[in-house]
């Protein structure tokens, strides 16, 4: 009696690994790390690579509004560092992947401060960058299964 | 852009963001981001009574 409730105990997970397998999407083939790095090199593009339209349409509208406007308030962006603040506010700039060599490449947010918004917008873009961070590692999340 | 809208900006897209990503039903995601949105611009004026009755 306890034998076969051992083997049946046995056999379920079994089953569930063999129909979860089953119901993955085509996307959740291949490197388990793409939507990690697309993620964070393109805003959204982790979500859209899981088919995930909605949220990554979301995600890239806010993390591209919050660089735009920190942009448009004369934020600074970060090219080198030179203490600990500026090495963390680089850091900070990286996590936008292509936006912040883009902005690099433009010479956009390399300008000297004129208003006294211009402090908050370079929050905005190492804000900016953070928070694609986050939308990274959630497309990574919901690639490997942690997350549905 | 002054201060005020920076600020319902800043609530707005990082609320989408803590929302999208905390959270796993569409449902619990809006409730978050909205539960979010408010900390972030009540707590914005709330410091901002208060350092203004501090400078008075």
């Amino acid at each position: 009696m306890a034998t076969q409730e051992n083997k049946n105990a046995a056999a379920e997970p079994a089953s569930q690994a063999g129909s979860k397998s089953a119901s993955q999407p085509p996307s959740a083939e291949g490197f388990v790390y793409l939507p990690l790095i697309a993620g964070w090199a393109i805003p959204g593009a982790g979500h859209f690579l899981l088919r995930k339209w909605v949220r990554g349409s979301l995600l890239a509208a806010s993390i591209l509004g919050m660089f735009v406007l920190g942009l448009r308030m004369q934020g600074s962006v970060h090219a080198d560092a030179h203490n600990l603040l500026d090495l963390l506010g680089l850091i900070g700039d990286l996590g936008t992947g292509i936006l912040y060599f883009v902005s690099r490449f433009l010479g956009l947010g390399a300008a000297q401060v004129q208003v006294t918004t211009a402090d908050w917008g370079t929050r905005f873009i190492v804000v900016a960058g953070l928070l694609n961070v986050i939308a990274a590692v959630d497309a990574h999340n919901l690639r490997t299964g942690r997350k549905s | 852009m002054t201060y005020f809208p920076a600020v319902l900006f800043f609530a707005l897209f990082a609320s989408t963001v803590f929302g999208i990503t905390q959270r796993e039903t569409p449902a619990r995601m809006i409730r978050y981001g909205v539960y979010c949105f408010t900390l972030f611009v009540g707590s914005a004026i709330a410091l901002s009574w208060l350092m203004f009755l501090i400078a008075r």
